[in-house]
């Protein structure tokens, strides 16, 4: 949130200061960006961001680690799953163990099912920053029916904290594979009509294509990450070049466009809705019965039905609650895909119930430190659809 | 080559600078003197067989209630886009003198996450090109990851709790 006074005092003749945001309805939360503009051409562009700070890093020593999961959700809060997913992997590999079969494929569902409604709502916001209103509206109808879904499984729309170190918070409910097979069944010819509405649109076109191009040298060095990388023609993706979670197992292809700008990063998000239809369809036709969490109530709270009968499950079930399972000391680095990028949890474990420090690395952080590099010598029209491409979510920015 | 390898070269290429190499859950942290940091770095960057391109992040660790010397340490973690393989360097700090030198000409994308570990640890980055606070408040007192900074609450403003509360502000 800091700025220096001197990014208030315009350095070229003739210049002008503009400050948008932090409360701007197309910065997708609370981004600031100070401007400085030679007539609408952006000469610099400063990102000022940490007004959504809540301090999860510090928060997270004080937590268990059970309680932690639910600080995962609120990061990124428009990929929640994605984040579960991060923190469980790290939380196992502490561990050193694997969830059973049904909770490792059930995973790649949902975390899958949750790139496309990310991706959903990116496709949607930008569009509407751009007028295409109608996409916008379609977007959201295909993303309530995938909330419905994760509401199926957790109770919650979006703070699901249903992926849990050692397998899942729950069984999959009754219903769960005729809902996914719903939206495979119907979803591509959804994501047909946002092409027929937008890939040839004249508008789309003029305010996309050569807008915000940012090459792979760049990229590469600013630490950019995810679908705005593979737009700069970088191939790089951790489900397949550090397989996690059994990625291993699945065939699908990795998005790659070479124009590094606006336009090419809506086709590589697009494509990549397919290809996760591709992964879901293979991971539901494999998706086995037994257990949905590790049979260790060291780690995973017995099944409700024990407490009544059971004393050693009350004493579990008791001690998981109040102070949590103990973690074996040492520390951890788990990257995954989320759908902006390279998330990575470090973890630092010192053998209590509660973790030494968490560090997150936030892809939507890093990819930030593009905007500046892209938007600067552009005009400021463009600068919204900029922003937009970059997919910045705040809650994880600023963590 | 696998990150193992990376750190046998390392210890080949800078012997003493190299304080000690971690085995690990399959991840190899290489503990490295300050002064050999961005020797280590652009080594590791340039080398054809070790290609770390990507610095993935850069962030803090207070080892204050462990009671580990030095207090302080900064973690980097690498990535190589073209071998797919990730290296944990960490530079342990001295309390006294809380300085790092900076890769931010080294990997441009240092400088967010450096800025964050200033803002959050204190630890200064030589070089750096707008070392400023990132996160918190520019006028913030303390540095909030620090095991001896409290975990503090904001008290609600309400009308009723007003009086008490702008006292309670003033130390």
């Amino acid at each position: 949130m800091a700025y220096q006074l001197d990014q208030l005092i315009p350095t070229g003749e003739g210049t002008l200061l503009l400050n948008v945001g932090p409360q701007h309805p197309s910065t997708h939360g609370v981004l600031r960006l100070v401007l400085e503009l030679d007539g609408e051409v952006v000469v610099r562009c400063t990102p000022v961001i940490g007004y959504l700070h809540t301090g999860f890093e510090k928060t997270y020593e004080y937590k268990t680690y059970h309680q932690g999961v639910t600080l995962t959700d609120r990061m990124d809060y428009l990929a929640p799953l994605s984040n579960n997913l991060g923190f469980a992997l790290a939380v196992e590999k502490l561990f050193g163990i694997e969830p059973p079969p049904r909770a490792k494929v059930a995973r790649i569902i949902l975390v899958e099912l949750q790139r496309i409604a990310s991706h959903l709502v990116w496709l949607g916001t930008t569009a509407l920053e751009l007028g295409a209103m109608s996409v916008f509206l379609y977007c959201f109808r295909e993303r309530e029916q995938l909330l419905d879904i994760f509401e199926m499984c957790s109770g919650a729309r979006m703070m699901t904290s249903y992926i849990r170190p050692g397998g899942l918070a729950q069984d999959l409910p009754a219903g769960f594979e005729a809902a996914v097979e719903r939206v495979l069944r119907t979803f591509p010819e959804r994501f047909q009509e946002y092409e027929d509405i937008l890939s040839e649109n004249e508008l789309w076109l003029q305010r996309t294509v050569g807008v915000g191009v940012l090459s792979a040298e760049d990229a590469i060095a600013l630490g950019v990450s995810g679908p705005n990388l593979r737009a700069s023609g970088v191939g790089w993706d951790l489900r397949k070049t550090n397989p996690y979670a059994g990625y291993e197992e699945y065939d699908f292809a990795v998005p790659v466009e070479t124009a590094g700008d606006s336009y090419a990063r809506y086709r590589v998000r697009l494509r990549e809705m397919y290809e996760s239809l591709k992964i879901v369809r293979q991971a539901l036709d494999r998706l086995p019965g037994g257990d949905y969490i590790v049979h260790d109530h060291k780690i995973a709270f017995p099944p409700r039905h024990e407490l009544a009968t059971s004393m050693e499950a009350v004493i579990h079930h008791f001690k998981l609650a109040t102070e949590g399972y103990r973690v074996p000391a040492g520390e951890v680095y788990q990257m995954i895909e989320s759908p902006r990028g390279q998330l990575g949890f470090y973890i630092i474990s010192d053998g209590s119930g509660r973790p030494y420090r968490v560090h997150v690395r936030a892809p939507s952080f890093m990819n930030l430190q593009a905007l500046a590099k892209i938007a600067e010598g552009r005009l400021f029209a463009d600068l919204i659809a900029i922003v937009a491409s970059l997919d910045p979510v705040m809650g994880e920015v600023d963590r | 080559m696998s990150a193992e390898q990376a750190a046998r070269r390392l210890q080949e290429q800078f012997g003493e600078a190299v304080l000690e190499v971690i085995h690990d859950r399959g991840e190899v942290t290489v503990v490295v003197a300050r002064e050999a940091l961005r020797a280590i770095c652009r080594f590791l960057r340039d080398e054809p067989d070790l290609r770390f391109d990507f610095l993935s992040d850069i962030c803090g660790v207070d080892y204050l209630t462990l009671g580990r010397r030095p207090r302080f340490a900064v973690v980097y973690h690498l990535y190589s886009l073209t071998h797919h393989h990730l290296l944990r360097l960490r530079v342990p700090v001295e309390e006294s003198d809380p300085v790092v030198p900076s890769v931010t000409d080294i990997w441009p994308g240092a400088n967010f996450p450096e800025r964050e570990t200033y803002d959050m640890f204190g630890i200064r980055f030589e070089g750096h090109p707008n070392l400023t606070r990132i996160l918190m408040p520019e006028d913030w007192v303390g540095y909030p990851l620090r095991k001896d900074f409290p975990l503090m609450e904001e008290e609600i403003l309400f009308t009723h709790n007003l009086p008490a509360a702008r006292r309670k502000e003033k130390p």
